[in-house]
């Protein structure tokens, strides 16, 4: 039975891979909106804004690769509807799409500041255009604003320092990142923007952009007015959902699936990588992710499910992210346990955060440069051990 | 005609471990599992540039790049998972008189 992937960045890609590496030999056709052979995200936030960094996209296939996965790709076609019971997909050209088997992997969308949408110089950073613009405009920017100190706008505020711009980073939380990692840690992470000579103004909201055609100011929520040129807005993203409205599948924050990812109260329909939102099988709750390893991961899964082949053991939650020179990496759950040890910092490259849960198990780590430390913290986190015994330094 | 390799001596490489060998070119790690057995692969990840001996992980009898949890057969080298989709390649081991040596002719 042939597939319809719907959406053609990381979690699209790596499912079409995914199933022609468990040999399934049917039609696969792929859809994606944007025009552009599939790429990378990662990179956009960090070697691409670089100056002197690639001007293309880093591709996911090379074209070798992409002629022997044997896909019938359509770029630049957006689908705008899913009718369940004719097993259709509308697009924005031409007839609608037939399938038999259809994978929903149509991502995140940013989340935008209202009424911004066609003031020059403000940008969200999702895709190869907003890269490359972005690049452009550090060029010549003077006045840098950050909006939202989470990871994207940590990544963008470091390369824009190396450009020799001022970086101001607004962020509406007391600390940036807190949701997630806690305060001490957030708080711990956020020193390394003011190491960096960016400023970091925490606790207060935007309440306004000033400019006619092009953005002069940011104005925010106590008052104050920053001078800005370029502003990049890093405030989360929402699932990109909005074209199964009227399809009858259950959404509410993503696509409810089933452990193996079937979509709840479907047959042959599946949902993968951002937009997905399963019974995790290692937490027994359901989550939806937003990892780059995570879209792989649900790849290799489909690709299971739908050959008959016994999936993959559920692998632990893992990101990372790239700022000033250094490699942070998170595994795990922080929000599932108490802080229970941290010891030094971003800027010397030796942060270690660990949180354990009720029986003293580890549930979460944050490292920065040293991967041996993270795959330590990787094992016992699976193995639900304690904290203890992996050797790490007191806490400072 | 292949040529051996001095990577290290056996006490040199705890169980569990790897290493990246110095001097060949490509470049080659040697892994000890926990049992003991070693094995020697192609240093760099093959999704992105990364050293497997100075970085990966060992999880049994398997391979994991700690960059972006890509995971490869220790013994054949064979892509587990995504990321990548390439093997690795693998390379003989010789373990004689207490010393560790990779054959640095890849294995077919």
């Amino acid at each position: 039975m042939s597939i319809l992937i719907v959406g053609a960045s990381v979690a699209g890609i790596r499912t079409a891979q995914a199933l022609r590496m468990r040999g399934f030999d049917e039609t696969i056709t792929l859809v994606g909106e944007e025009p552009h052979r599939p790429y990378d995200k990662p990179p956009l936030s960090k070697e691409m804004l670089v100056a002197g960094g690639p001007a293309a996209p880093v591709p996911l296939l090379t074209d070798d690769q992409l002629a022997d996965l044997g896909v019938d790709l359509r770029l630049g076609v957006r689908a705008t509807a899913l009718d369940v019971a004719a097993r259709r997909v509308s697009t924005g050209v031409g007839d609608s799409l037939p399938f038999e088997r259809l994978v929903i992997a149509t991502g995140v969308r940013p989340r935008r500041l209202p009424g911004t949408d066609r003031m020059a110089g403000v940008h969200t950073l999702r895709t190869v255009e907003d890269a490359v613009a972005l690049r452009n405009g550090l060029v010549t920017a003077r006045h840098v604003v950050v909006v939202g100190a989470g990871f994207i706008g940590a990544e963008f505020a470091a390369a824009a320092r190396s450009h020799g711009a001022s970086v101001t980073l607004v962020e509406a939380q007391d600390v940036p990142l807190a949701h997630i990692l806690g305060a001490e840690v957030g708080g711990r992470l956020a020193e390394v923007h003011a190491g960096a000579g960016n400023t970091l103004l925490t606790g207060v909201g935007v309440s306004r952009l000033v400019g006619e055609d092009r953005v002069t100011a940011v104005v925010l929520n106590d008052g104050r007015t920053l001078p800005a040129d370029l502003v990049v807005v890093g405030i989360g993203a929402s699932p990109a959902t909005g074209w199964l409205e009227s399809s009858g599948l259950p959404i509410a924050d993503g696509v409810d699936c089933e452990a193996d990812l079937r979509v709840v109260g479907t047959e042959g329909i599946y949902a993968a990588g951002d937009v997905a939102r399963r019974a995790h099988p290692f937490y027994g709750f359901d989550l939806r992710i937003e990892h780059w390893t995570n879209a792989n991961d649900h790849a290799g899964i489909i690709a299971a499910v739908v050959t008959g082949a016994v999936p993959p053991p559920a692998q632990i939650p893992y990101v990372w992210s790239d700022q000033y020179g250094h490699r942070i990496q998170i595994v795990g759950r922080p929000v599932l346990g108490d802080l229970e040890h941290l010891a030094g910092s971003v800027a010397g490259g030796d942060l270690v955060a660990a949180y354990t849960g009720p029986s003293g198990e580890l549930v979460a780590a944050v490292v920065v440069d040293d991967p041996r430390t993270l795959m330590k913290c990787r094992k016992a986190i699976a193995g639900r051990r304690s904290w203890t015994g992996l050797g790490l330094v007191a806490s400072t | 005609m292949s040529e051996r390799h001095l990577a290290c001596t056996v006490d040199e490489l705890e169980p569990g471990t790897s290493m990246t060998v110095k001097g060949p070119v490509p470049a080659i790690a040697l892994h000890r599992t926990e049992s003991g057995a070693f094995f020697a692969t192609a240093d760099t990840c093959t999704h992105e540039e990364w050293s497997l001996g100075d970085e990966g992980d060992l999880e049994g009898d398997e391979l994991v790049c700690p960059l972006h949890m890509a995971r490869f057969d220790l013994a054949t080298g064979k892509a587990l998972c995504l990321p990548a989709t390439l093997g690795l390649a693998t390379y003989d081991v010789v373990v004689e008189a207490g010393q560790v040596f990779v054959v640095t002719e890849p294995r077919t």
